[in-house]
């Protein structure tokens, strides 16, 4: 008789949620850690017109109440027209406030102290765009009594795609641990406006900047990738799988580059009672 | 660890073998064997009672060979379709020193030898609902792994494998694949259901086994109805994640076809190093059993 062969094809190199159940457990994530935790009833946030941010706000009018979220659009003097008018097609669409406060004048107010032989590229300018957004909005957190809500994804924190003590400075953050690929899942189930969730991503320091065109690789491609190399996968067992090997390359150097920036500053211990080292507390431990 | 420094190459035959014909069968077994002998292979599983159909009854007297014989049958039907070298299991019914058993071999396969690496004899014979075995074999007695291929490998038969504590046993022993060898009628069919109540327990097990000890898991089903009873087939392969690789149509004689990156096993342990865990302090809780059964270890 004839055998028919049935051939095990490898696990394709995709990553995939359940965005209706992680939808209710990053809400309940918020309200536990806003709400029980600090006693705090209003969330404020960077609105980019990008759809991390988009997700994070949506997630706190859940959590909240839309009236107890204040979304602030950043915006320098670069920053691109659109992404002011997608910041506030999204704003509009969950009806939470949004405010508008133009830091061109407080970036460019440091940098004229420079003076004018002063050569600053646009990594620099970049970062201290980035942490201007953390001065103003934990500067208007604490105006309202609210909390700076993150917006730094997974994806971008494991290749270094952001500014240290800017972008990750919020001491929450419900999608840190969500690759970009889920992010858009999430952004879908909660239905947020076509245009945050189709657009390129960008960072939008620079004009015309797009982050795959800065990372040399897509978020689509680069998700699969990392989940597995944190997962041990040795860059052969990857490319077993059908990867790319330039892609597996650049993913892999970025990751390795960037472990310091996923903690806080390096300490010199001198003592046997070193924090961190010895005197170790979870971050929920005791009274706040 | 394997020696093997590239994916474990698996053919998983899911045989319906004419009941009760042993040598007849061989035809079927050089089919299957001719359809793969071209691919580099490295382990090929048959199911339970894999060339005389499971549901025997007095028949087994007839149909059950000694373990040499089995090793001499498989052995030389691999080396007429193919000079490649090959490991074997296989379930079969095995008869020794007047003394039948529901077993499974493991055998090494070049052009040169045919060498048993093991032959392991079921444990856990059902004898219940739609069973009978234990009025018709022995139940076998021991749970040894044996250095296969794949690295360190234990077999067990069917119910061998409901049982927690037999792969846990393997894996205490140092399995890092498990290979069962099958063959389970199809019940249950409740509304709703996409399989048979049955497999998709057979699913739940095989899962997490290979999850809790971070093992491969090979299983083979005999296939096709047996006087009514449809041996499922529904052959599969889990990873040590816990995670199905693929899973053989039901009922149809077939060949699955699976790679294992053993590299895996490292990897998973690493997540969840339960067995690394148990390995300290098994010998502690299995006094603790024997103590309270008042048998010394």
């Amino acid at each position: 008789m004839t055998f028919a062969v049935h051939r095990a094809q490898r696990a394709p190199l995709a990553l995939a949620c359940d965005a209706r159940v992680l939808l209710p457990w990053l809400v309940s994530f918020l309200r536990d850690e806003l709400l029980r935790r600090r006693g705090i009833k209003h969330a404020v946030l960077g609105l980019s017109g990008g759809v991390d941010s988009a997700v994070v706000a949506a997630l706190c009018a859940r959590a909240l109440g839309p009236e107890r979220v204040t979304a602030f659009r950043l915006p320098y003097r670069l920053s691109s027209p659109s992404s002011l008018a997608d910041a506030a097609t999204v704003a509009t669409a969950l009806g939470i406030h949004l405010e508008t406060i133009e830091i061109t004048a407080a970036v460019d107010g440091y940098l004229e102290t420079l003076g004018r032989s002063a050569t600053v590229d646009a990594r620099r300018r970049g970062n201290i765009i980035a942490r201007m957004r953390m001065i103003v909005l934990f500067d208007q957190a604490a105006r309202l009594g609210a909390l700076p809500i993150g917006t730094g994804n997974k994806s971008e924190r494991l290749l270094g795609y952001y500014t240290w003590h800017g972008d990750d400075a919020p001491p929450l953050n419900p999608i840190g641990d969500l690759f970009k690929s889920e992010v858009w899942e999430l952004a879908r189930e909660l239905a947020l406006p076509d245009i945050v969730v189709t657009k390129p991503p960008t960072a939008d320091l620079e004009a015309d900047q797009t982050d795959e065109g800065d990372l040399g690789i897509s978020y689509r491609v680069a998700d699969p990738l990392l989940a597995l190399m944190l997962r041990g996968y040795s860059d052969a067992a990857i490319l077993a799988r059908g990867a790319c090997p330039e892609d597996v390359a650049v993913v892999r150097r970025r990751l390795e580059a960037t472990h310091w920036k996923r903690h806080l500053p390096t300490t010199a211990v001198v003592s046997d009672t070193a924090i961190d080292s010895w005197y170790l507390r979870p971050v929920d431990y005791g009274v706040l | 660890m394997s020696a093997l420094d590239r994916p474990l190459s698996v053919a998983l035959v899911q045989l319906s073998p004419e009941k009760g014909q042993p040598e007849r069968n061989i035809s079927l077994l050089t089919d299957a064997f001719s359809t793969i002998a071209g691919e580099s292979l490295d382990l090929l599983v048959l199911p339970e009672a894999a060339l005389t159909g499971y549901f025997l009854e007095g028949g087994v007297l007839e149909c059950a060979r000694t373990s040499a014989e089995m090793a001499q049958l498989l052995g030389e039907t691999w080396q007429r379709v193919s000079p490649r070298p090959i490991e074997i299991v296989a379930g079969f019914f095995e008869i020794d020193d007047g003394v039948l058993y529901n077993s499974s071999i493991a055998l090494s396969i070049t052009d040169q030898h045919i060498l048993t690496r093991h032959v392991h004899r079921k444990l856990f014979l059902p004898t219940y609902g739609l069973f009978d075995e234990a009025r018709f074999v022995t139940r076998g007695r021991h749970l040894r792994c044996y250095d296969g291929v794949g690295g360190r490998t234990a077999m067990m038969i069917c119910e061998d494998m409901w049982h927690a504590l037999v792969p846990t046993l393997a894996a205490l022993q140092g399995a890092r694949l498990l290979i069962v060898p099958s063959a389970s009628p199809g019940r249950g069919f409740a509304p709703g259901a996409i399989l048979p109540q049955s497999l998709e327990r057979w699913q739940a097990v095989l899962r997490h086994t290979a999850a809790e000890h971070g093992c491969f898991v090979l299983y083979a089903g005999l296939a096709g109805f047996e006087g009514g009873k449809g041996m499922t087939g529904a052959s599969m392969a889990i990873d040590p994640f816990g995670e199905l690789l693929v899973q053989a149509p039901l009922l149809e004689p077939m060949i699955l076809r699976v790679d294992l990156d053993l590299t895996e096993i490292a990897l998973a342990r690493a997540a969840l190093p339960l067995i690394g865990d148990l390995q300290e302090i098994a010998p502690d809780l299995l006094s603790d059993v024997y103590r309270s059964r008042g048998v010394s270890p």
